[in-house]
């Protein structure tokens, strides 16, 4: 059965490309900020792109916190990408402080610009934190994969059970993938990831 | 320099990136790929799409689209091609040429676009580049520079090179990143199209100079050209002619960098 899928359109983000990379995915996909719509979904997408705080005015602006934090609380699967991923965290530090939806306890820290260029920009790899990826979204992810990443923020989970992938960068391990039951963030871009980020979005589908 | 490039990946201390190879795709209305020399005389080599999946199928690991005649009609029209385009093609697009406000931005994001390149707009009215970073995240505000040879350094060039700004290329980089541009896209107008190898000295003055990532472009026309672009400081390197004229495959020249001791994504 056609997956019900909801991007949630709260006025940020690349919209268009997320969804075109779940339709390809054989999703039914609905791009909305209604409620109601949420409720009914399948799979919720939480994309962003842009300044934490402007993402999270908008956010509330459109009445999205009360949806989606009963969504997430019914144990039922979302995915946010990059910003939309952010949001997930109790607080950012981005242009002053800012608070998160508190999903998943810690901070969104500016990447150092120690040996590095900030903004990190472009492809990088992914390392299960313990363990290996089996049995979580990122199971298809290879040795040799890497993924797109576009950010100068990264989140750093408190507790090490919420970080479901590391990277690195420069001197900083971030969080390059967060979760908490069913509530998934990821800081790079599978819609922007090619092969390797489109079997992301499968196996995020096939939750 | 950055010989670190060439450090391992497995280093503990300092975990680097990986060097981006670029397809750049300057476009003529109505949505034709060309290819012009010193950033003049184009010539229509064919769809942009068609080139776009291709390289994206063959490992780019980044697209430039860029308008460039959006300056003469004051607008950028390429949102309909990016929608197309982000349709099939799962990799990240930057869109520049003639976006002069927050909203053309946000058309283009939202058509599919991950960053935009501002030059005339940013260069008329520094503090949009405030404002758009502001909005945006610095992330997605690439500076475009058009840079030329003078005594002494480098001018700042916009609408293809055609126009003088007066400015010192390296002097409004710099205050273009502490108005927030995220990243640097630096094009010698000097080498544009001649195949003859890049700018470096413009390459290591810009690379030095700023914290955050540099694409050069301009005078690449063999696989050795990037490996001296890359050496000198830049994080990545936009290519067009060695791709649009099928002298390379995407894939030859990443084996080709690897070859070098460039860290690619394979």
């Amino acid at each position: 059965m056609s997956k019900r899928v909801v991007v949630v359109d709260y006025g940020v983000g690349n919209l268009h490309s997320v969804t075109k990379a779940l339709l390809h995915q054989g999703a039914t996909v609905s791009v909305t900020a209604d409620g109601e719509e949420i409720e009914r979904a399948s799979h919720v997408v939480l994309p962003g792109v842009g300044a934490f705080e402007d993402c999270r005015r908008e956010f509330h602006a459109r009445g999205l916190a009360a949806p989606i934090t009963k969504y997430i609380a019914a144990g039922r699967p979302l995915l946010g990408i990059c910003v939309g991923a952010q949001l997930l965290m109790s607080e950012s530090e981005e242009f002053g402080r800012h608070e998160g939806l508190g999903v998943i306890p810690g901070r969104v820290v500016r990447i150092p610009n120690a040996g590095v260029k900030v903004p990190h920009v472009g492809w990088n790899s992914l390392r299960p934190p313990s363990g290996t990826f089996e049995g979580t979204i990122l199971e298809s992810v290879g040795a040799g994969d890497m993924v797109y990443f576009v950010h100068s923020y990264a989140p750093v989970p408190e507790d090490p059970a919420h970080w479901l992938a590391e990277t690195r960068y420069g001197t900083i391990r971030f969080a390059s993938a967060i979760r908490r039951d069913n509530a998934l963030g990821v800081q790079f871009h599978p819609e922007k990831s090619g092969e390797t980020g489109l079997r992301i979005i499968a196996s995020f589908l096939a939750l | 320099m950055r010989n670190s490039l060439k450090v391992d990946g497995s280093d503990p201390a300092v975990s680097l990136g990986t060097t981006r190879v670029i397809a750049r795709l300057d476009i003529k209305s109505p949505q034709g790929l060309v290819k012009g020399i010193h950033l003049e005389g184009f010539r229509v080599i064919g769809s942009p799409e068609e080139h776009a999946l291709r390289y994206y199928r063959d490992g780019i690991d980044e697209l430039i689209y860029m308008d460039v005649v959006a300056s003469l009609y004051e607008r950028n029209s390429l949102q309909e091609l990016v929608s197309k385009t982000a349709s099939e093609v799962f990799g990240p697009l930057t869109v520049g040429g003639g976006i002069r406000s927050n909203d053309d931005i946000y058309r283009l994001l939202r058509a599919g676009a991950d960053k935009v390149a501002v030059n005339t707009a940013a260069v008329r009215r520094p503090e949009f580049i405030r404002e758009a970073s502001r909005v945006f995240g610095s992330q997605c505000i690439v500076l475009s520079v058009e840079a030329k040879s003078v005594p002494g350094g480098w001018e700042a060039y916009t609408d293809n090179g055609r126009e003088r700004t007066g400015l010192d290329a390296l002097e409004w980089i710099r205050r273009a990143v502490e108005l927030g541009a995220g990243e640097i896209l630096v094009t010698s107008i000097d080498r544009e199209g001649g195949r003859k190898g890049m700018d470096l000295d413009l390459i290591r003055a810009v690379g030095t100079h700023v914290p955050v990532p540099v694409i050069a472009c301009g005078g690449v026309g063999n696989v050795t050209h990037i490996a001296q672009g890359i050496e000198a400081g830049a994080d990545a390197v936009a290519i067009a002619s060695l791709l649009h004229y099928k002298t390379k495959t995407v894939g030859s020249i990443k084996q080709g960098l690897a070859a070098q001791g460039v860290r690619v994504r394979p």
